[in-house]
């Protein structure tokens, strides 16, 4: 099995697409000759050249509203959006129209596309590149919304939403990008959208993270194990639909949940889980479900980025918390 | 308000009724039953309209939009169209939608107020229509491209009105159909007014048309009005983008007789003097049955039979809509995810429980 990071990984997903699935194309700014700002179209063009791997206008409304119009006319398009900071032109197109057409239609016409976007911070990006909506798209009914943290899980993922018949929101923490290598299998596979990962098994504490986040919770839950308290990790892969039962056979176990984002933490999809736990466990909580999240501030220039995002020092203060509560 | 578009616009048959010297040949060729066809659809869609308006105030229909007096715009234009061809209308354009193949209780059910009404019988290729303003235009280049990728001979349409020349989204369509040569007509009824706001606050340009020298296709104004001319404005944009082309943005310069909606009251923001020209001197119905009587095709008896057949259908229509049961309340969960997420299926359980308790 090769070894690749997550922008390859995910590459190499849109490659067995488009050599799978003659319907699938794959458009957006720079994705053709550029190979994506961040490479991830890299030589896709080359290969399957300008009527699968489609340079667009810059226009983000564009993007979304034409690759409705093909999905609806039978293709499945992989629309890249080039920082999710920057799909609000597009947004009215998600919301108003993407997510609702097969209702709208009574599912008279198909609707199977995959919006991509990189997002998140820590990377020292300039201004408005680094935002984490995932909420924003999670609360629109009709939408899937799905993030990995591992090159593996990023190209299942991907295979999976663009396989699935519902329009699928496809986010890209771009601070993982290349931070690691794995082996990823080769050819077509699927993390089915849905599921989440249980990345440690713990006893004491349950922690809830996805995308950047996954790999800064694991290590502020290693530095505990030495104190003899052990978390149960649980990376959710599917932000939308929730996998209830993962998130709640945790919780019965541990009874202490610390939910990592880092979105800001006001209506974000933390409070959505919170509110679920108590609803689904409430009897077995030991102490309040905590949050660790980006604070209600707007994402700030990268010289204040790391105070704004969630570290190891607060989860482990949240740890804490949770355990001598 | 209109001399900016006349010194522009195709027109064939004149507002009294008349023949323009260009629109002779083009009457000429036409058969009988085309010349005829177009006056059924466009007495027809009035009286639909008028039917509508009726329901709405008798409280049957939730609040309607009016369409009367843009009637030669959607029929010349659907007329145009063949089966495969895909229609991306708004909410005014349920003229088209019948032309295409939306069966008429599709079209009281939707505007009652139920989602079964947006479904298109299979085969016909037709979206519901788009609500917010001109964000059906990006769908219908998108349809256009895969069209074009697939290299199919169909078309798509997009119907929007002079308000949404306005919008982004017209734009960044506009522009994806030009930079991608694609089959896509960008078909604008420009009736003058959005909601309230003048053509004038819309925009600088002199016309709607004029736009698409921006895009590097062909814009053409037409007489929305003349029926005969905007079904060869349309026709002829058909072809083009058939031939492989590319896009052609029409404008329709016509005038909505009624208010925006049943909730709209026009006279607040409409000169009187404007709005009795229009109705009284360049209706378009008017005007084409003047033509057809002064050529011999239609008679007064003819003209009756013609309206009573239409009601008769109108009124069975609107009986059988209105016959269909209710969906039932779990329905609002029948269509939002190919396969339900066990999130939502509990939701639909707590519906469900709901009813039991409480039902009536």
């Amino acid at each position: 099995m090769p070894r690749l990071t997550m922008v390859q990984a995910i590459r190499d997903a849109l490659c067995v697409a488009l050599r799978t699935d003659p319907h699938v194309l794959v458009l957006g700014e720079d994705v053709g000759k550029n190979g994506g700002v961040f490479r991830a179209t890299e030589g896709l063009w080359e290969e399957f050249g300008d009527n699968r791997v489609i340079d667009t206008p810059l226009s983000e409304a564009g993007i979304v509203g034409t690759s409705i119009g093909l999905a609806v006319s039978g293709f499945k398009p992989v629309a890249e959006i080039q920082f999710l900071s920057f799909i609000y032109p597009g947004f009215e197109q998600v919301v108003a129209h993407c997510a609702r057409l097969r209702t709208r239609t009574q599912s008279a016409f198909p609707n199977s596309l995959v919006i991509r976007a990189p997002y998140g911070g820590g990377i020292r990006a300039p201004e408005l590149h680094c935002d984490s909506t995932e909420s924003l798209f999670v609360h629109i009914p009709g939408l899937k919304v799905v993030t990995p943290s591992t090159p593996s899980d990023a190209k299942g993922l991907l295979l999976a939403a663009i396989q699935d018949p519902d329009p699928v929101i496809y986010l890209e923490p771009m601070k993982l990008y290349r931070s690691v290598k794995e082996e990823v299998p080769e050819g077509w596979y699927e993390v089915p959208i849905g599921e989440a990962k249980k990345v440690r098994e713990g006893e004491d504490v349950t922690l809830i993270a996805w995308g950047a986040m996954v790999p800064i919770a694991v290590q502020a839950a290693d530095a505990w194990i030495k104190e003899g308290v052990t978390c149960d990790i649980i990376d959710l892969r599917s932000l939308y639909p929730l996998d209830e039962e993962t998130i709640v056979e945790s919780v019965k176990k541990t009874g202490r949940v610390i939910i990592v984002h880092e979105a800001p933490k006001t209506a974000g999809l933390g409070a959505e889980i919170a509110a679920f736990i108590q609803e689904e466990a409430f009897l077995y909580l030991e102490a309040p479900v905590a949050r660790v999240t980006g604070y209600d501030v707007p994402v700030p220039m990268f010289a204040l980025e790391d105070a704004f995002r969630p570290d190891i020092h607060r989860i482990s203060r949240a740890i804490h918390q949770v355990i001598s509560y | 308000m209109f001399n900016q578009w006349e010194s522009e616009w195709v027109q064939y048959i004149t507002p009294e009724g008349e023949i323009t010297p260009t629109g002779e040949k083009v009457w000429d060729e036409k058969s009988t039953e085309e010349k005829l066809r177009f006056y059924r659809w466009m007495t027809f869609i009035r009286l639909f309209d008028r039917k509508m308006v009726v329901l709405q105030r008798q409280g049957r229909i939730g609040t309607y939009a009016p369409l009367e007096g843009q009637e030669a715009a959607q029929v010349g234009s659907a007329l145009a169209l063949k089966q495969e061809d895909w229609v991306f209308p708004s909410y005014r354009d349920h003229g088209v939608a019948m032309i295409v193949g939306m069966p008429l209780t599709q079209i009281i059910l939707y505007w009652a107020g139920r989602v079964e009404g947006c479904k298109p019988p299979e085969g016909v290729r037709i979206m519901p229509p788009a609500v917010p303003i001109a964000t059906q235009i990006p769908h219908a280049v998108g349809a256009a491209w895969g069209s074009k990728l697939r290299k199919e001979n169909s078309v798509a349409v997009a119907y929007f009105g002079d308000g949404a020349t306005s919008e982004g989204d017209f734009h960044e369509a506009c522009n994806f159909a030009g930079v991608f040569q694609l089959p896509a007509i960008l078909f604008c009824q420009n009736n003058g007014y959005a909601i309230s706001v003048p053509f004038t606050r819309q925009s600088a340009s002199k016309t709607v048309a004029q736009k698409a020298s921006a895009y590097n296709f062909p814009g053409i104004c037409v007489d929305g009005n003349d029926v005969l001319a905007v079904f060869e404005v349309m026709k002829q944009a058909v072809e083009r983008a058939r031939q492989g082309e590319g896009p052609t943005l029409i404008e329709a310069v016509t005038y909505r007789k009624g208010a925006h909606t049943t909730a709209d009251d026009a006279t607040r923001y409409r000169p009187f003097d404007e709005v009795e020209e229009w109705i009284n001197k360049r209706d378009p119905l008017i005007r084409y049955i003047t033509l057809l009587k002064n050529e011999g095709l239609l008679t007064e008896q003819e003209e009756r039979d013609w309206e009573e057949n239409a009601k008769q259908k109108i009124e069975q229509a609107v009986k059988e809509a209105e016959a269909i049961p209710p969906k039932p309340s779990t329905h609002l969960f029948a269509h939002v995810y190919a396969k339900l997420p066990p999130a939502l299926e509990k939701q639909k359980e707590e519906l469900l429980k709901k009813e039991g308790t409480y039902h009536a």
